[in-house]
């Protein structure tokens, strides 16, 4: 049962061939069975999900045509507040934060009848690419456990892609979706900026972040996606266009879409065996009768560096507020108030993190703040104006989503500024504010390699059509790791 | 812009966090690697160009002025390290 | 050498919205300790602000009221920095771009009318409150967030008098348009003074040393007095004086050195992007324009010219809104407004003022006052028995014609004669009846 999709699930339950129960309990064995080996989980809330089960499957006793998701087990990345359960971000910082409210997320997935199980891993405070900056545990890939599931939501991906939970949402600052679903054999979706209320998602870079969805394929994105999008007068960001049914464009037909090959994204930096597993994805979209042209983007070359800079300053003030006042970590040893943060803070926060606060305060501080803070806001600018342009000639932009498939712990982790070269193509969307969508594309040497599609604002639809009919025309999706 | 030592120790201090010589010395030079990275944005003109905050530019998300309810006291004070008489309790500050 | 000194103010004003700036909790007073908080106010992990659409009227209104230029397109800030009441460790302000730039406020100055500029208002949220006992230090979030704008003068204030107008005058206003209730006494005004000395004539500016801590107007006319003395004192015996943050002590009545921090502060202002940009075009501005009340230069020209009423009658019966509003209640009754404002300027606020009380605080009607006059004009009492009606009423509230029916103050003698030897007390004392336009009420006891 547990290599099922959502839909599969969904209609066994309408069918009354199983149980909501059943499934959830299905799930909390599987998780009990292989999250040791796994590490997947920072909590389970087992008496929540049976309780949620149940009343559905009080509401499917007495007749009621129930949401999509009813009933269906998933998993939120810890830094996804649910009232009166932890919420962590992987970090000692947060240990034991019980949250007093929902996260709008979270209040649409109840009211769907989603049911949640847990929480799963992260890179602290999702600041990383590999889930190894998470302060609790290693998460390994179901492909291979000596590998890791990429990050910063490699939690979210693992659960999935090993059949704990069925679908499981993750948060995307620079690839933290697509680049773990890319590295787990999982369809990874990165909305607009402003489709998906943040509000609930504690902030690692306001102007950057956005909640979507993993799951076994593009079918169920849609139908997470249907339940996730939306405004929200909460989140002042959130986008007030109007959302429509995204299960509508998954017809399969692609003919005469135009999809544009950024020359820079298939260039040095790509492996060969990488390059060969893209190529052959990209005669898929031809057969179907995409019309596939090269463009140029030669300013996402700068992306990563605006990255750097903006998520690095936007996070030192968004978690200028664990100070071991209010909640959070306090030190146990202190000498004054000041000293309290000192020390909570320099006890409370991993080195990535760290690192991450010094070079936001260096960006953001007097004489240093326009040469590097307000330049990269000006070569946003630029970005966002390059892909409008090429959004003129295509439809949808393609690319590998990450350099590499998943890599062995430790492989990185020495030279920051390798690891942060992972996210090398999914970081310019984020920029730039666009939608992504991560699909598995092939296999190499037995590790999951994803596909990238980028669309224009708001152009979701779009994204999952192309997504849709090529993974219907390929078995990847098919595949399950054998944990 | 090298970064040195004292630059990190003043950022440190901004930043409310505290490293020993050896961390100090691994900061310097991690985040010169990473500047010396970012260093790459001068070659992009940006003459005239504006800054955008935002992907896309957006305007006026606007709250009615009508009182909600706030937390109940309890769930405001849940997570306080140290609380006492319905107050958040710190250590003496010392201005 | 004589010098000059340079005074700027920064005034804060808690606005007079129901909600908080960033969200839906109230603005209220009193009540618990920590029962007017969410997670937004808190600072909690996850949570967002939303901005208060009324604390923007609000802003745009004082801005108006102040001759400000309303910036079409600004956006939110923060300003980072730690302290414990401080629940985000930034406050959500305004930096490049305040809503309100380039404004002013007309004084009396010593030479005349003086125009004080002002250079920007801007939004921002309060912080929370430390109680500071001797084992640590206790913090209550329900003021966290409430919406403030921050007025921040230009330099152009000369002496401690003309600052203590400019604050005045800059509370009548705020208070017109209702955009707060301005009482310093329960610190829903602020008021920090940077205050240097130069030698009279120079062009340049002397170091700036910022005072705080002046909890009312006459404070803040001390502190400023006391600081020009000191500066002037530490420069003529050669001492530099130190760019520094210096506390008015009320009960030593001089300022004090505040420990200096570890390093010069840096806010670290960058654009907070959890606000989309705030874009006020014509229209709004408008429609806040229309809602304007008349301000009180307004007014007062409006009671020298319609009503006939002296500029000085005029000038302090605008002064706050209140007073305005009883006058023309009185007027609208069908009092004449000469024989109302002589009331009010004398016997009224005569009594207030001996009693420390506002006029808020009058229990007898506008009607009451009319009616008063009604009677004194009908000859039913006598301008003395007036005087006693009147404090009647003050007192109880009760309305004159009860009082002088129960109290048997009717005039019995003959009222022609009566009023005869009144007029011919008033023509032989005409500078009484000037004092008594004037409102010195010593003229009354004749």
């Amino acid at each position: 049962m547990h290599r099922k999709t959502i839909h599969e699930i969904r209609d066994l339950l309408r069918k009354k061939e199983v149980t909501a129960v059943e499934v959830t309990e299905n799930s909390l064995k599987r998780i009990n069975e292989i999250d040791d080996k796994l590490g997947a989980f920072v909590s389970i809330e087992a008496d929540k999900a049976l309780e949620a089960a149940r009343e559905v499957d009080k509401k499917l006793q007495a007749g009621e045509t129930l949401p999509d998701l009813a009933g269906i087990p998933m998993a939120l990345k810890d830094n996804m507040c649910m009232k009166g359960t932890i919420s962590t971000c992987s970090s000692r910082m947060m240990e034991g934060f019980l949250s007093p409210y929902d996260a709008t997320v979270v209040e649409r997935l109840k009211a769907n009848g989603a049911v949640i199980v847990g929480k799963a891993n992260m890179d602290e405070f999702a600041m990383g690419s590999s889930t190894e900056t998470s302060a609790f545990k290693l998460t390994k890939n179901p492909y291979d456990l000596e590998r890791v599931p990429g990050g910063s939501s490699g939690g979210s991906a693992a659960s999935v892609a090993a059949g704990e939970v069925y679908y499981s949402l993750g948060s995307d600052t620079g690839g933290s979706i697509r680049q773990p679903a890319s590295l787990c054999g999982l369809v990874g979706f990165k909305p607009t900026y402003g489709r998906v209320s943040r509000y609930g998602l504690v902030a690692f870079a306001s102007s950057l972040d956005q909640i979507g969805p993993f799951t076994k394929d593009v079918e169920d994105c849609a139908i997470v996606m249907n339940t996730l999008a939306g405004h929200d007068p909460m989140d002042s960001t959130s986008a007030k266009v109007e959302v429509p049914d995204y299960t509508k464009f998954l017809t399969k037909d692609i003919r005469g879409m135009r999809i544009g090959m950024p020359k820079e994204y298939f260039g040095e930096g790509v492996p060969e065996d990488m390059r060969k597993c893209m190529m052959e994805a990209i005669d898929v979209l031809k057969s179907l009768g995409a019309e596939i042209k090269e463009i140029s983007l030669p300013l996402s070359e700068y992306a990563l560096a605006v990255y750097y800079i903006l998520a690095s300053s936007e996070a030192s003030s968004n978690l200028a507020r664990f100070d071991g006042i209010r909640y959070g970590y306090r030190a146990k040893e202190f000498t004054d108030a000041i000293d309290i943060y000192v020390k909570s803070r320099t006890e409370g926060f991993g080195d990535e993190v760290k690192r991450r606060i010094m070079l936001g305060t260096y960006a953001l501080s007097a004489g240093y703040y326009d040469a590097y803070y307000k330049k990269a806001l000006r070569v946003r600018t630029r970005i966002i104006n390059e892909y409008k342009e090429a959004f003129k000639e295509v439809d949808v932009i393609v690319s590998p989503t990450s350099p590499s498939v998943a890599f062995k712990f430790g492989e990185k982790t020495a030279n920051p500024l390798e690891m942060y070269l992972s996210d090398i193509y999914t970081v310019p969307v984020n920029i730039a504010g666009v939608p992504g969508v991560s699909v598995p594309a092939g296999f190499i040497k037995g590790l999951p390699a994803g596909l990238q599609f980028i669309g224009n604002y708001f152009e979701e639809g779009t994204l999952l059509k192309v997504a849709h009919a090529f993974e219907q025309a390929t078995d990847h999706h098919k595949v399950r790791p054998t944990i | 812009m090298a970064v040195t030592i004292k630059d990190v120790e003043y950022v440190a201090k901004l930043a409310r966090l505290e490293f020993n010589e050896q961390q100090m010395q691994k900061f310097t030079q991690d985040l010169n690697g990473i500047l010396g990275y970012v260093e790459k944005l001068s070659e992009v003109d940006t003459e005239g160009v504006e800054i955008s905050i935002h992907p896309f530019p957006m305007f006026n998300a606007l709250r009615e002025d009508i009182v909600r309810p706030s937390l109940d006291r309890e769930e405001a004070l849940l997570n306080a390290p140290e609380k006492e008489d319905n107050l958040f309790k710190v250590p003496k500050v010392i201005e | 050498m004589k010098y000059e000194a340079i005074i700027g103010l920064e005034v804060h004003v808690e606005l007079a919205t129901k909600t908080k700036m960033y969200c839906s909790c109230t603005t209220e007073f009193g009540g618990d300790t920590n029962n007017h908080c969410c997670p937004v106010c808190l600072g909690l992990p996850g949570s967002l602000p939303v901005l208060n659409k009324e604390a923007v009227n609000y802003a745009i209104k004082a801005g108006l009221a102040l001759n400000c230029t309303i910036n079409k397109e600004t956006y939110m800030a923060r300003k980072n920095y730690f302290y414990p009441d401080c629940p985000k460790n930034y406050q959500i302000t305004q930096d490049e771009t305040p809503l309100c730039t380039d404004g002013y406020i007309e004084v009396a100055g010593e030479d005349g009318e003086k125009k004080i500029r002002i250079h920007r208002i801007h939004i921002e949220e309060d912080t929370g409150k430390g109680f500071h006992r001797v084992d640590g230090s206790y913090y209550d979030f329900n003021r966290a967030g409430v919406p403030l704008i921050e007025i921040v003068s230009s330099p152009d204030m000369r002496t401690p008098q003309e600052a203590k107008e400019y604050l005045e005058k800059l509370k009548a206003i705020l208070q017109y348009v209702g955009v707060s209730d301005c009482k310093m006494e329960e610190g829903s005004l602020r008021c920090d003074a940077n205050v240097s000395i130069r030698p009279e004539g120079s062009e340049e500016f002397g170091v700036k040393v910022e005072i705080k801590n002046m909890n009312s107007f006459r404070a803040v006319e001390k502190a400023i007095e006391y600081e020009i003395k000191r500066q002037i004192k530490a420069v003529e015996n050669g001492e530099d004086i130190v760019q520094e943050t210096r506390r008015w002590d009320e009960s030593r009545l001089e300022t004090v050195s505040m420990r200096s921090k570890e390093h010069a502060h840096d806010y670290r202002y960058f654009p907070d992007a959890d606000i989309i940009s705030l874009s006020v075009d014509d229209e709004w501005i408008n429609r806040v324009k229309e809602s304007l009340p008349e301000l009180p230069e307004q007014k007062k020209t409006r009671y020298v010219k319609e009503l006939g009423l002296p500029e000085y009658d005029a000038m302090i019966l605008t002064m706050s809104k209140s007073l305005a509003a009883f006058f023309e209640a009185c007027v609208a009754e069908g009092g004449n407004p000469k024989e109302v404002s002589n009331w009010m300027m004398g016997e009224l606020l005569r009594t207030l003022n001996d009693k420390m009380l506002e006029i808020d605080d009058v229990k007898f009607r506008p009607a009451d006052l009319v009616k008063l006059i009604e009677l004194i004009n009908k000859g039913t009492i006598s301008g003395t028995i007036a005087k006693k009606v009147f404090k009647e009423m003050f007192e109880t509230g009760n309305n004159p014609e009860k009082i002088v029916e129960e109290k048997g103050m009717v005039q019995v003698s003959d009222e022609g004669a009566i009023i005869e030897i009144i007029n011919k007390v008033l023509d032989e004392n005409p500078q009484s009846v000037i004092d008594f336009k004037n409102g010195k009420t010593k003229a009354m006891a004749l």
